[in-house]
């Protein structure tokens, strides 16, 4: 109460006679929001304009070769031309095909694994040991050993992401399941719930958030592994983008695939925010 | 839960019977022993392995690159992050262009760094440092924002001057979020010294570089026990540096 009367003495607004204060209090919040906003920005471009000055004046004063530091204006150019030749969008969809069969393929196996370990304690002693050993070794190092089983087409690529993507979604519904409150589980007992209605109004709402962590990280890993098996050995996608065009040293598409990379991530995190928020609001309502 | 301090046999019975069968397979002629191997060679390579002075050579390179990339990389990380959540002007400065970056995957940065830095151990390096410095920067922004204001308040209380602000109170109330940030960036620099070995085969020597020259030489007995042998690093490291944080946090009341 006290700050916003304070802010009244700061930016003093000359009030209608008839005009409430209920009117005037957003707008001033909306404009300091704004301001703030726009303080945010203009500090967080400090640094990345200062790279960018580094970069262009490396490039104008020729600190670095060319043909190992290109200028801002060529990587510009390279950008255009792939943008508008449709060469980048397709690698995109390219990779990003890739990741979406590998999260379907991935995440279904790691879904019944998890299933499997949380809901039966003999699959889990069978299962588990194995399991933990296998989710330790780095998926790259699959690689050469997959290439020798499925050759270095299309079958490894999906294959060696999917891998990727079982491990954290089957050891988050894993623990999803696990760390269920014994209570909830004996509210259902008072119930009496069968078993499928156990599972889907207990089991799969309580470790709901577990799972959507699981998912998470398996879709950044799948994405980080993407790349990698794409500039391993790749004809199309952008890893092969980078690849391919590091071996013409054209650095500039190789910064131009960096970039959309870079842009791709942030499409990922950022419709994975989204689908968080709508996850947790469906789950305060529910409470 | 009952059986926990006893040993459970099943768990074994999965391996056993994927070794039996791989074993019954090999011998009986069943499948193409060139594509899959018998056992008993995977053995004997990795005896030949391990009697060559080379094996060691690449492991101790690996190691080096790995372990001095990860330490450049955690400790600018732990400056990083430990700078962005004290200070409000360099998070604002700082913040958004880490965030950013953080988004290119890993290993995009590879070429670049190649192309600037060359092949040889000076990008790896770098790169492996890159992979450890994401996550110890988060978990270090994690510990040094969940410091709280009554702790803050008492350091005002003692008079303490900004060092011993840092030292006394910021770090050691932020260590377990910065120590398992460490440990998941000791992870990512495993990984990322075996990729980059992976994809810059052709410079220099280490595990990554034999395993891989196995591939290209079609020799699946050295890659399944280069296989073996990278995992058992990965899971080395991760056991010591779980005990090597319990033994930092003995201090630390256990959680209630």
């Amino acid at each position: 109460m006290s700050a916003s009367t304070d802010d009244i003495h700061v930016f003093p607004v000359t009030t209608l006679p008839g005009e409430s204060a209920s009117v005037r209090q957003p707008l001033l919040e909306a404009s300091q929001f704004l301001l703030k906003a726009l303080g945010h920005v203009l500090l967080g471009s400090v640094l990345p304009a200062l790279l960018f000055a580094l970069w262009w004046t490396a490039a104008e004063r020729h600190w670095v070769a060319e043909q190992i530091l290109p200028p801002p204006a060529f990587v510009w150019e390279s950008l255009r031309d792939v943008l508008q030749t449709g060469e980048l969008l397709n690698h995109v969809k390219f990779s990003a095909a890739r990741v979406g069969w590998s999260l379907l393929i991935g995440g279904a196996i790691g879904l019944v694994l998890g299933f499997g370990m949380g809901l039966s304690r003999t699959f889990k002693a069978y299962v588990f040991p194995t399991f933990d050993v296998l989710a330790q070794l780095p998926v790259l190092g699959w690689i050469p050993l997959l290439i020798i089983f499925v050759g270095i087409e299309e079958p490894l690529k999906i294959t060696a992401v999917s891998i990727a993507v079982v491990v954290p979604v089957a050891l988050s519904m894993l623990n999803g399941i696990a760390n269920i409150p014994t209570a909830l589980l004996e509210v259902g007992r008072v119930y009496r719930f069968d078993a499928v209605q156990t599972i889907t109004r207990i089991v799969l709402p309580a470790a709901a958030p577990s799972l959507f962590t699981g998912l998470r990280q398996g879709v950044m890993q799948a994405w980080l592994s993407v790349i990698f098996v794409e500039l391993l050995s790749s004809s199309e996608g952008l890893g092969f983008l980078m690849a391919y065009s590091r071996s013409l040293s054209q650095i500039d598409m190789v910064i131009v695939a960096m970039l959309a990379i870079g842009v791709v991530g942030i499409l990922i995190e950022l419709s994975l925010r989204l689908i968080e928020s709508r996850l947790q609001g469906w789950r305060r309502s529910a409470f | 839960m009952s059986d926990k301090q006893t040993f459970d046999w099943r768990g074994l019975v999965l391996p056993v019977a994927f070794v039996a069968l791989w074993y019954a397979l090999t011998s009986l002629h069943l499948v193409n022993t060139k594509l899959i191997v018998p056992p008993a060679g995977v053995l004997i390579t990795g005896w030949k392995e391990l009697a060559d002075l080379n094996f060691y050579l690449g492991v101790a390179l690996s190691l080096w690159r790995d372990l001095s990339g990860f330490a450049i990389g955690a400790l600018a990380g732990v400056a990083v992050g430990t700078l962005i959540g004290v200070s409000r002007l360099a998070d604002k400065l700082i913040g958004p262009t880490f965030h950013t970056a953080r988004q290119i995957s890993l290993f995009a940065w590879l070429p670049l760094l190649s192309a600037l830095l060359g092949t040889g151990d000076g990008a790896k390096v770098i790169f492996i440092a890159f992979s450890a410095f994401y996550p110890v920067v988060l978990g270090t922004l994690e510990g040094v924002r969940g410091v709280t204001a009554g702790h803050a308040e008492v350091a005002r209380v003692y008079g303490f001057n900004r060092a011993q602000v840092l030292f006394k109170l910021v770090l050691p109330a932020a260590s377990p979020q910065i120590l398992s940030g460490v440990r998941l960036g000791l992870i990512y620099a495993w990984l990322a010294t075996i990729g980059a070995e992976f994809l810059l085969v052709n410079d220099g020597q280490g595990l990554g570089n034999i395993v891989f020259k196995g591939r290209n030489a079609f020799n699946v007995e050295l890659i399944v026990f280069g296989l073996l042998a990278i995992g058992l690093v990965g899971n080395v490291f991760n056991r010591i540096a779980t005990r090597a944080e319990a033994h930092l946090l003995r201090w630390r009341p256990p959680a209630p």
